[in-house]
C-alpha cells in the first residue's frame, strides 16, 4: 500500500495534515496504538520541518504487512551538517517561526526517538531526504 | 475526572467543542513549544498554553490529548475554532496565568 502527500513550504495553514491522514489510515488498518503514536511524532515533526525548513517536498508512505516505510524528499536549503543538526537545541528556525513555539531544536531528536530507524541524506543547496522505519510487529527489528 | 468537572471546577471558559467534554483527563502538560508537546505530553493530558494558533489543534489531536486550556485570556484565532470543532477537541480558557491554574489543576487531579 502507498500513499503520497505534497508539501508547500511554508504553509504552516496545513501543516500536520499529511500525519493526520496517516493516522486515519493506521486506525483503519488496526495497527497497534503504542507503534502508531511513535509513528505520528515522527512523521509530524519530519513534516514539519518541510514546512518550516524547506521550499516543497514529497511523503510517501509505504506499508506492508511488516514495516511502514516512510520518505521524505524535499526541496530546500539541505543540511550541512547533520550531526550538528541532530543536537537537541539547535535550530534555525526564523523569528517568526519561533514565535508560532517551532524551533525548539527537539524536532529530530523526537523522529530519533520514535523511529525504529531513521535515515537522513542531504545536499546543501538542493534538499533533505528523510527516510523513517517502523515495524509493525513488535518482535521484529 | 472528565473535561467537562476540569470546566465546572475550575471556572474555564468553553471557546469551542462544548459537545465534547465527555473525554477522561488524566492529567497535563504545560509548553508553549509545539516538538516539546509532541514529544513528551501524554495521551489523556490536557494542555496548558498560550499558543492560539491552528497548529496547536493539530499536535493536540494527533497526540489525543483531551482539551487544550489557554491561559492568562487568550483567545483562539478563527481557524484554530474552526478545527477544534473538526476535531471534536475543545478548547477552554481561563483568566488565571499559567502558574496559577496549573497549581489549582494539580490539586484538583490529586485529590480525586
Ligand atoms: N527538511 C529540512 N531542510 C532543511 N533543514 C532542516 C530540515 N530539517 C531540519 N533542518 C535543520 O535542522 C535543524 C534542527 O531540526 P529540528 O527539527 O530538530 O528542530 P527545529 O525544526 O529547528 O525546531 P522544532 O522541531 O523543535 O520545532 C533545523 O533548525 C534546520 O536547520
Ligand atoms: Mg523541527
Amino acid at each position: 500500500m502507498q500513499f503520497k502527500y505534497k508539501i508547500a513550504g511554508g504553509d504552516f495553514t496545513n501543516a500536520g495534515n499529511a500525519s493526520s491522514a496517516v493516522k486515519k489510515i493506521l486506525k483503519q488498518l488496526n495497527v497497534d496504538h503504542v507503534i502508531s503514536k511513535h509513528i505520528v511524532v515522527a512523521l509530524y515533526e519530519a513534516e514539519v520541518n518541510i514546512v518550516a525548513h524547506a521550499y516543497s517536498g514529497v511523503i510517501e508512505v509505504n506499508i506492508d504487512e511488516n514495516q511502514i516505510h516512510i520518505i521524505l524528499d524535499d526541496k530546500g536549503p539541505g543540511i550541512a551538517d547533520i550531526d550538528q543538526a541532530m543536537e537537541e537545541g539547535y535550530s534555525t528556525a526564523s523569528p517568526q517561526v519561533r514565535e508560532m513555539g517551532f524551533g525548539a531544536g527537539m524536532g529530530l531528536a523526537n523522529m530519533k526517538r520514535n523511529a525504529d530507524k531513521m535515515l537522513i541524506s542531504s545536499e546543501p543547496g538542493k534538499g533533505t531526504k528523510v527516510e523513517l522505519i517502523h515495524y509493525l510487529k513488535p518482535d521484529a527489528g | 475526572m472528565k473535561t467537562i468537572d476540569l470546566v465546572k471546577a475550575l471556572d474555564l471558559k468553553i471557546y469551542s467543542g462544548k459537545d465534547f467534554l465527555n473525554a477522561e483527563v488524566s492529567g497535563g502538560y504545560v509548553s508553549d513549544l509545539l516538538s516539546d508537546v509532541m514529544g513528551n505530553a501524554q495521551e489523556g493530558q490536557v494542555w496548558i498554553t498560550l499558543q492560539t494558533h491552528k497548529n496547536v489543534m493539530a499536535v493536540a489531536s494527533l497526540k489525543d490529548l483531551p482539551a487544550i486550556i489557554l491561559v492568562k485570556g487568550y483567545k483562539p484565532d478563527e481557524d484554530t475554532l474552526k478545527k477544534s470543532e473538526e476535531e471534536q477537541l475543545p478548547i477552554l480558557g481561563t483568566e488565571l496565568d499559567t502558574f496559577t491554574i496549573c497549581g489549582r489543576l494539580y490539586e484538583l487531579l490529586n485529590k480525586s
